[in-house]
């Protein structure tokens, strides 16, 4: 049985310094299934998001209130180390970052740093990894070229892979088609769809159609609060609040 | 400024209605400022190049080979050498000396034969010149000591006592034939003293120490002493055929003698042992010149130092320069990375990391001398001093110092300390410059702060880092100040690398080409005599200093292709 408070979110406040950048959230992320997160520009839908793997903490002067937890332990608890939740929740961002290594180091990374080296699980992880991210054809033949010789879809793609090489539960999708191109953005869609068998994924994206195709519930937010959260069906066929079907329709000001 | 700007805006007919207003006007009218950059930078260029250019071409200068002229003065003349009104030399100068109404011109000639007429130089005034000629059969001849001579060869006398007349054929090969037979010898006495005898030496000088040593402790048991004075024994055996050697080489050294007259009249017998080589300038065609020219700059940049530095070649300072750069940069890459990774990545950004980074960068500022003042009395006195007392106490008891004293080592550390800020401040940018999204995607990959660190963000900054690398070693190889105080030397005996165990000696003293040039150009007897050589040793410097850059900015290039950062 899935678990349909897969991720929870409770009463999640958020501060950059004194800025508050999130009100109050609460909301259910449900196990193997897309979640997407939208609303305007600064509404708060990344920092809810890296919030779920703590890169948060990287920033100086933030500060937070209420709980995430994860399959029932708090993201937060002192016995969590933030390294063995960031291999559980893996992420993809809103720019292609590959390193400038090779594009098989690239994939083999987050086995590396964990001290993995064996040749033999190293070579299969890169062919599931880059198979998982519908690249694998493209690139079998030059795995051992820098990454920046690839395209920007391709990057994104390997980015994914990535992400996914050490098997996380969660990955964590900011904008990942937002430097695409519609074919490229095509791809990677029908890749959330393969992945979401394996993957709980939750999307920041911008694309309403995107949201629509792909994604099975939708979060709507608006200046760092939740204002509606349902199936995605709902939120675009019957949204409840005014300001959601004022977004959705394209006639936000 | 801008009033012409509007009149002339004003002038201007109105153009064509066009479909698209671009705003362009016809002539750039408004971008002085553009003017005023390219000015600067051309000046800032021009000058650059200006000084480039003039130790350029006097350092090289320096190696082309003269004519010789030969002067008569007037009777009456004042500027007579040796009681004549003949001499000879290359003319190095021609100026024009202003007292009160009359301008005078005055020449300077490189008289040379410094044993006869004690300075090398001779001004004397155009006026009284009545004749200038160009002999043919004039010898400009490099000595061992009392610098060059310029002579008429009359006749050599060979070791069996046959005489070679100088007017007769190939007396030009004679000559070289017999210089070269005394270097090849000179080279075969410098091996018997070093490697021969020096090698005895050593071992007589080192069980010598071990006895007293020994004795010292109380410790000295008759056999151990015998053994030893046994090995002084054997050494000292193996010295005496040694010694025999070089007593016979030194004698054929002075077996073939060259007797010549100098311009003023003099006549002398010198051997061959003591010249070095032989030219007759007025007859050299421009390949031999040129041939003449490679030769001299070779010498000058392959061999050791003769006569207090004014002659012979500087190649000692060179390696001195090279090695201790060297060793200067691997010694401040890691204590700069090093920091500048602590205050960048890990250091809490506050009041304090503030000031420190302040501190840093006045650090800059700190007059060199200064540095080598805390160099002397930190690294040589206390540092240095454990050092001797702990892994040398038999030199401490016999008031020595190995490194208690100046050295490669503490004048490369010294000269690190100085360049330290400027690597601190070039790592950091560099690491500031790394982006985000690299680092967070490590870390979103289960990568801790460190391996974040060094597995991409240390890559990724390696040619910023580098480009310290190569500021620091620009102002560590010019620096000459501190070096006086922590272990530069005039004339260094060894080179701080050889062939002797454990062959990287980090105590010797050494020899640099700044210094090298501060003494040349301040400390020499004969100061003229110094002063091509001055300008020929900052040229050097300067290529040295363009050589390790090019090499540091190539690895740079390369290491920058290979972690180039996507752009997007
Ligand atoms: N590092 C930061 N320091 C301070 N304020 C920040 C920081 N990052 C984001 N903010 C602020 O927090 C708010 C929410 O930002 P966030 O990036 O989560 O928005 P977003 O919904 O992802 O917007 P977009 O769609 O443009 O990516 C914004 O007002 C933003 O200015
Ligand atoms: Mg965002």
């Amino acid at each position: 049985m899935l678990d349909p408070s897969y991720i929870k979110i409770q009463d999640f406040s958020f501060w950059y310094g004194a800025k508050k950048a999130l009100h109050g959230i609460n909301m259910d992320i449900p196990e193997s299934q897309i979640t997407a997160l939208i609303g305007p520009s600064g509404c708060g839908k990344s920092t809810l998001l890296r919030n779920m793997n703590r890169m948060n903490d990287l920033i100086d002067g933030v500060r937070h209130e209420g709980d995430i937890t994860l399959d029932g332990t708090s993201l937060y608890d002192p016995t969590v180390e933030v390294i063995s939740l960031r291999k559980r929740v893996g992420m993809v961002f809103q720019k292609y970052n590959p390193f400038a290594k090779t594009i098989y180091e690239n994939v083999v990374f987050s086995l590396r740093v964990a001290g993995r080296n064996s040749k033999k699980e190293l070579d299969e992880t890169v062919e599931r990894s880059l198979k998982g991210a519908a690249l694998w054809d493209e690139v079998k033949d030059r795995l051992h070229e820098s990454a920046f010789s690839l395209s920007g879809g391709q990057m994104q793609r390997l980015c994914i892979a990535r992400a996914i090489a050490n098997r996380p539960q969660i990955l964590l999708m900011d904008e990942p088609c937002a430097a695409l191109d519609p074919i490229a953005t095509l791809k990677i869609e029908e890749l959330m769809l393969k992945l979401k068998e394996e993957f709980t994924i939750v999307i920041v994206t911008h694309n309403m159609q995107q949201a629509m195709r792909c994604s099975d519930k939708t979060a709507f937010f608006y200046l760092g609060k939740l204002i509606e959260f349902n199936d995605t069906k709902s939120i675009f066929e019957t949204p409840k609040e005014a300001q959601t079907e004022e977004y959705i329709s394209g006639r936000f000001s | 400024m801008s009033d012409t700007q509007s009149e002339s805006t004003e002038k201007e007919p109105t153009p064509p209605a066009a479909k698209f207003d671009l705003g362009g006007r016809k002539a750039p009218l408004g971008e002085s400022q553009v003017w005023l950059t390219a000015m600067g930078l051309a000046l800032g260029v021009l000058m650059t190049l200006g000084l480039l250019g003039l130790i350029f071409v006097k350092g090289l200068e320096v190696f082309w080979p003269h004519p010789i002229a030969q002067i008569t003065l007037k009777q009456d003349s004042t500027a007579t050498l040796s009681d004549s009104n003949i001499l000879a030399g290359p003319i190095t100068e021609t100026r024009s000396i202003k007292t009160g109404d009359t301008t005078r011109e005055e020449i300077q000639l490189m008289v040379g034969n410094r044993d006869v007429y004690r300075l090398s130089f001779h001004f004397l005034n155009a006026a009284d010149v009545v004749d200038t000629t160009y002999p043919e059969d004039i010898v400009l001849a490099e000595r061992m000591e009392y610098g060059h001579a310029i002579f008429y060869p009359k006749f050599a006398t060979l070791a069996d006592g046959t005489t070679i007349p100088a007017n007769g054929p190939g007396f030009a090969e004679t000559l070289n034939r017999l210089a070269g037979e005394t270097a090849d010898r000179r080279k075969v006495i410098a091996d018997v003293k070093s490697d021969g005898m020096g090698t005895q030496n050593r071992k007589i000088l080192k069980a010598e120490r071990k006895i007293r040593a020994l004795e010292r402790r109380g410790k000295a048991t008759p056999e151990k002493i015998a053994a030893l004075r046994e090995t002084i024994a054997t050494a000292e055996t193996a010295l005496v055929p040694l010694g025999a050697e070089l007593d016979a080489l030194n004698a054929k050294q002075r077996a073939a003698t060259l007797t010549f007259t100098l311009p003023t009249g003099e006549e002398r017998t010198q051997p061959f042992g003591e010249f070095v080589a032989f030219t007759y300038p007025n007859r050299l065609s421009i390949f031999g010149k040129v041939g003449h020219f490679a030769h001299k700059l070779w010498e000058f940049v392959s061999t050791g130092p003769r006569e207090a530095n004014t002659e012979g070649g500087i190649f000692p300072a060179i390696f001195g320069t090279f090695v201790m750069t060297l060793l200067m940069s691997i010694a401040v890459t890691p204590f700069g990375v090093i920091a500048a990774i602590y205050l960048r990545e890990y250091a809490k950004q506050g009041v304090l990391v503030q000031w420190v980074r302040i501190s840093v960068n006045n650090l800059a500022g700190v007059p060199s001398i200064v540095f080598g003042v805390f160099g002397l009395g930190f690294f040589i006195y206390v540092v240095g001093g454990w050092v001797d007392q702990i892994f040398y106490p038999d030199a401490v008891a016999e008031n020595r110092s190995v490194f208690g004293t100046g050295g490669l080592l503490w004048a490369s550390l010294t000269l690190a300390l100085m360049t330290l800020p400027v690597l601190i401040v070039a790592t950091e940018e560099a690491l500031a410059a790394v982006p985000r999204g690299a680092r967070e995607a490590a870390l979103a990959c289960g990568a801790s702060k460190w391996q974040t660190i060094q597995r991409i963000v240390l890559p990724s900054a390696t040619p910023g880092i580098l480009t310290g690398v190569i500021l620091a070693m620009a102002r560590g190889a010019g620096e000459v100040a501190p070096l006086m105080l922590v272990g530069v030397v005039k004339v260094a005996e060894d080179l701080p690398l050889d062939s002797v165990f454990p062959f990287i000696h980090a105590e010797r003293k050494f020899m640099h080409l700044g210094f090298h040039i501060y003494d040349l150009g301040f400390q020499s007897p004969d100061s003229e005599a110094a002063k091509p050589m001055v300008f020929a040793t900052t040229f050097l410097l300067i290529v040295l200093v363009i050589v390790m850059n090019l090499a540091a900015i190539l690895l740079r290039n390369h290491l920058r292709k290979k972690y180039a950062v996507a752009s997007f």
